[in-house]
């Protein structure tokens, strides 16, 4: 017998699985109407491709992934789009998104599609490839991208593939009736993955134990395999992916990792199927084992549903009452969340519909106060102090709630549902967390343009105090050549003051050079590359100033190292003449002040250069008023960004910032290549741009958590 | 169709607080019962003018605070407290000092703090050492108890004569004894065979009657322990450390002894203590680390109470001065979080 760990907490609610077990998988059919949410996925919305009045077949990309981090969408059936507009989608608040909507008309017309004969001949690449474009994400609940998840840390091996068949939840049944039905898919879908991700040391479907059938089905499809079913106990959240990863392997995926990060990728049964599909027909991931239960249905049972079919639609089919019903949940009854439109579409990660009596889930009793009985920690998988947290989300004590690590919250609901005092704990953590966030966010702005601005008014005093320096060192070194003209042989003060000259200025240089390193964009961490950056702009001493001032300057600068250079040439030439032994330092020095000319002139011409090609991208007359084109074009694109959702406008300005930010360091890297004195002043852009990107981001994260929750 | 939007987990479990307390005062029973038994009425007099007071303090306090009052009494939660601090009080103890108990307890320890939940004292054990500390001859005074049950034994008082004693009426005489702890505490020279030989008031382990009630206390925590209403952390580390110190200082029964391990677990209130005071939740630590840090703290506290302090029985004091200590044990022995290489506390 496999060793199996157990997790801390956890609870045993009424499994009330076996109503929904009665039939076998039913085809739910082809809705009139399909409503396909562009974001069914976490990660950026996929963009249409089609335009209404399109006909379609099923199977027929319809949204392309935007980013890494998306996922397509195809049409499930074929038909005409008749609209791509804002529907309400599937998701805790309500809220309505762009979905494309299709009639269907009844044909169910395939596009044509062909599988791989043999996955084994192709590389890893090519699968994540057909896994991406099949538009599937992690059907267990979550909808991460799964080709993201497969393609993995390089820099890890992973060692365990984990298949999560565990389906703790009360009342959902839809891995249990794919086990029990499809345990030959899912194992085919299994292999795919072994082959992806290559486990260095064992492939595990966990399943619990109130499961037989299932458990029985998978053991037969697997045999003579290296895949192992692992039983274990039933308990509520063991299907949690990081509660599943200790049941079956002791360990624990850190706080705020992944599991990758120990070793291990963890995909959910369904998502094997669709996998399967995917890579040997070419099916893209169109439609979806989904649970219709609870007692005001008269028929609960699991439906084979194409995606974007209307709850309505599958109630209908179940004998549903609604004057019996207590509410409408997607989801169990411990993490779901409840519909207020059965319009709403199912979608990739809808795994069941569940339809209460009033006796069954009774609305929640009134709060009483918390009797600090320790239930809630009793309960808890995460090992967290729930009643502490439920204190100091009352009275926001933030600190506190970080400190007694609410982030590791899973908000699973056991706390909740053992509470005597019927306190909505997890609604608590839910809140909270969300203060969080945003009093995060609003710091991190506020830092980033403090160390802004102290950054800037350390560059200008230090600017000073160098036109200073500079001052009375050219002071002294007239007067020191006042003092070699009077007598010949003070000539070695001129000379060490010339060579303590140049070695201050390299000094400034290298100075200036150094730390830029430190400042690179690979720098993740926002806060330290703006550190990093601040110190940089600190240490090279530039000042934020017009390509006219620019010019003026480089010109200045190329015109004093000429003079310098003359001088140098000079002195160098006498001392050749008296035969001094200060030659070789002279030398030196009249190379050096050569270097810094011809560095100077570089960079002049660079920047001519750059104010040249800064315009000639644009038509003709914008040449003859940047200014206004600019404006013409910030006009132009606001209009654009008018007709556009609010999500993707934030893109939209992320991935623009993301270019211009490209952008600017090329232009940085020649500019360094080229040991040109612009660094500065681009580096100081480039810091701008991207503290606008981490802004943008931020935004749109925020964004996207709003609509979330 | 309007549907209802509330947010997870929708289903919710069996236990609500005031099954909870419910399941609380059914537990002291086997308790009361021995108490009874071997004590007369007293007992049931005591929580009987408890629980009147105790209701209608609460309600009287939740009518000031203008809160619903039905809806806060039918937690249950006074209920639970009058029944303990009668039962702690000595029995037919006379119903002023029952009402300035339960009055204390109710307004100043638990309505003033908040009302439940937010009372940092026990509410009756907070009363009982308010009451000790005023009034050491009443509570001190216990009945000496007889062997042979309360049913016919004029030596104890029946349910009329105990309501008598305690409303200060009629003439009844009740039979009063020290108890074996204070008989322990006062000899200096006989050995603990010898006191055992001398003083009827002693028993098998130890005193008569107390045993019994010890042990229906702790029938009554098994049973609790049994339905999941608290963990084994606090009691059972409590009794634990009350062993091993009675145990240390047991040195073989000589006059000096502090008395057996037995003597101690059977003794005055600590099985009431262990399962019914020590794991009142509100004003314990929360975590179960904490609760056995807790648990343990009070077990060592009672015992040195009890041999060198200047109260016979401890329990009340020591539980007083651990939920002084409570948030400290909390701070100290928060567990480690999942994926967490170190509980918040080890990695400051
Ligand atoms: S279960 Fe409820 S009443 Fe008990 S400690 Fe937790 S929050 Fe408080
Ligand atoms: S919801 Fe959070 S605090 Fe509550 S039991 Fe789950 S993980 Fe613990």
């Amino acid at each position: 017998m496999r060793q199996i760990w157990d997790i801390h907490g956890g609870i045993h609610p009424p499994e009330n699985k076996h109503q929904s077990l009665g039939e076998k998988i039913q085809t739910a059919g082809i809705p009139s109407q399909l409503i396909l949410p562009l974001s069914q996925h976490i990660g950026a919305p996929a963009a249409p491709v089609v335009n209404v009045g399109d006909r379609v077949l099923k199977g027929q990309l319809i949204a392309e992934a935007k980013g890494f981090v998306s996922a397509p969408v195809h049409a499930p059936s074929s038909g005409t789009v008749v609209a791509i507009e804002p529907r309400i989608i599937p998701h805790p608040s309500g809220m309505t998104a762009p979905c494309v909507i299709i009639e269907t008309d009844n044909k169910d017309e395939w596009i044509a599609h062909k599988g791989l004969s043999d996955y084994t001949g192709e590389t890893k690449e090519t699968l994540l490839d057909i896994i991406r474009n099949a538009g599937i994400a992690g059907m267990g609940g979550a909808g991460f991208p799964s080709a993201v998840k497969l393609a993995g840390h390089p820099s890890k091996p992973i060692d365990t593939l984990i298949i999560n068949g565990t389906e703790c939840e009360p009342y959902i049944t839809a891995d249990d009736i794919l086990m029990r039905e499809r345990a030959e898919q899912i194992i085919a879908g299994v292999k795919i993955l072994q082959y992806i991700v290559q486990p260095s040391e064992q492939t595990l479907i966990g399943v619990e134990d109130n499961k037989p059938e299932g458990i029985a089905a998978l053991q037969a499809a697997a045999a003579g395999s290296n895949i192992e079913i692992v039983v274990f106990p039933t308990k509520y959240p063991s299907g949690g992916e990081k509660q599943l990863i200790q049941i079956l392997t002791g360990r624990e995926v850190p706080s705020g990792g992944l599991p990758a990060d120990i070793g291990i990728v963890c995909q959910n049964i369904g998502t094997a199927v669709a996998i399967h599909r995917a890579i040997e027909f070419g099916e893209p991931l169109i439609s979806r084992i989904t649970t219709v239960t609870g007692n005001a249905c008269q028929q609960p049972r699991n439906y084979e549903t194409l995606l974007g079919t209307p709850v309505q639609y599958l109630l209908d089919k179940s004998g549903f009452d609604s004057s019996r019903c207590s509410r409408l949940v997607m989801g169990g009854p411990m993490m779901g969340y409840t519909l207020e439109d059965t319009a709403t579409p199912i979608v990739k990660t809808s795994n069941c519909v569940l339809a209460p009596t009033r006796d069954e889930l009774p609305a929640p009793p009134p709060a009483q106060a918390c009797i600090r009985c320790g239930m809630c920690a009793e309960a808890c998988p995460v090992s967290l102090l729930p009643q502490q947290m439920y204190w100091f989300s009352r009275a926001q004590e933030h600190d506190k709630l970080e400190e007694h690590n609410l982030f590791d919250c899973i908000e699973c609901g056991a706390c909740s549902y053992a509470c005597p005092s019927n306190i909505p704990l997890v609604q608590y953590y839910r809140a909270s967390k969300a203060e969080i966030r945003q009093a995060q966010q609003d710091k991190a702005k506020a830092d980033r343009s403090k160390v802004r601005f102290e950054a800037r008014k350390e560059r200008i005093e230090q600017e000073e105090a160098e036109k200073e320096a500079k001052r009375k060192a050219r002071l002294e070194a007239a007067k020191a050549k006042q003092a070699s003209a009077a007598a010949g042989d003070s000539k070695a003060d001129a000379i060490q003051a010339a060579i303590e000259r140049s070695k201050a200025k390299k000094a400034a240089q290298e100075g200036g050079n150094a730390p830029t390193e430190n400042a690179s964009p690979e720098n993740l961490d926002p806060a330290q590359a703006a550190i990093a950056r601040a110190q940089a702009k600190r240490a090279g001493g530039e000042v934020d100033e017009t390509s006219e001032q620019k010019t003026e300057r480089l010109e200045k600068q190329v015109a004093s190292t000429e003079k310098r250079l003359t001088a140098a040439q000079q002195k160098l030439t006498l001392a050749q003449e008296q035969g001094d032994d200060k030659v070789a330092a002279f030398a030196t020095a009249v190379e050096k002040t050569q270097a810094k000319l011809d560095s100077s002139r570089q960079e002049l011409e660079a920047h001519l250069a750059s104010l040249k090609s800064a315009a000639p991208a644009e038509p003709p007359q914008a040449e003859l008023d940047p200014a206004q084109a600019a404006i013409a074009r910030a006009m132009a694109a606001r209009e654009a960004q008018a007709n556009l959702s609010e999500t993707d406008k934030l893109q939209q300005n992320v991935s623009s910032l993301e270019t211009r930010i490209a952008k600017a360091e090329q232009k940085l890297a020649q500019a360094k290549e080229q040991g040109a004195e612009t660094v500065g002043v681009l580096e100081d852009s480039l810091a701008k741009l991207q503290d606008k990107l981490a802004d943008a981001r931020q935004q749109l994260e925020n964004h996207n958590l709003e609509s979330q929750s | 169709m309007a549907l209802l939007k509330i947010s997870s987990p929708h289903a919710h479990g069996p236990m609500s607080t005031a099954k909870v307390m419910r399941l609380v005062i059914l537990a002291t029973l086997p308790g009361i019962l021995a108490l009874t038994w071997f004590f007369g009425f007293g007992t049931l007099s005591n929580i009987l003018w408890a629980s009147i007071s105790a209701l209608a303090f609460e309600a009287l306090a939740l009518k000031f605070r203008s809160r619903p009052i039905g809806f806060y009494l039918n937690d249950c939660s006074a209920l639970v407290t009058a029944v303990l601090l009668g039962i702690a009080l000595p029995p037919a103890s006379p119903i002023w000092l029952i009402l300035v108990g339960t009055g204390f307890a109710i307004l100043i320890c638990k309505q003033l703090y908040g009302g439940m939940g937010y009372n940092p004292f026990n509410p009756a054990m907070a009363a009982y050492v308010m009451l000790l500390i005023s009034f050491p001859v009443e509570m001190t005074t216990w009945l000496q108890p007889f062997d042979g049950g309360v049913m016919g034994n004029s030596a104890l008082l029946g349910p009329i004569e105990a309501l008598q004693h305690s409303l200060g009426l009629g003439s009844v005489d009740a039979v009063t004894a020290a108890t074996p702890l204070d008989i322990l505490k006062q000899n200096s020279s006989a050995t603990l065979a010898e006191l055992w030989q001398q003083t009827p008031q002693f028993g098998q382990y130890a005193g008569i009657g107390w045993e019994w009630a010890n042990a229906g206390f702790l029938l009554g925590g098994a049973y609790l322990l049994y339905r999941r209403v608290f963990t084994w952390h606090a009691p059972l580390s409590m009794l634990i450390a009350l062993s091993v110190m009675a145990a240390l200082f047991y040195d073989g029964g000589s006059s000096n002894s502090g008395g057996s391990p037995l003597f101690h677990l059977f003794s005055g209130a600590t099985m009431l203590g262990a399962f019914f005071i020590v794991t009142d939740p509100v004003t314990s630590a929360v975590s179960n680390r904490g609760r056995v840090v807790y648990g343990a703290l009070i077990g060592i506290l009672v015992y040195l109470i009890r041999s060198w302090g200047n109260y016979p029985d401890a329990i009340a004091f020591s539980v007083m001065l651990m939920n002084f200590a409570a948030p400290l044990i909390d701070h100290y022995t928060q567990p480690r979080t999942y994926g967490h290489k170190k509980s918040a506390k080890e990695s400051n």
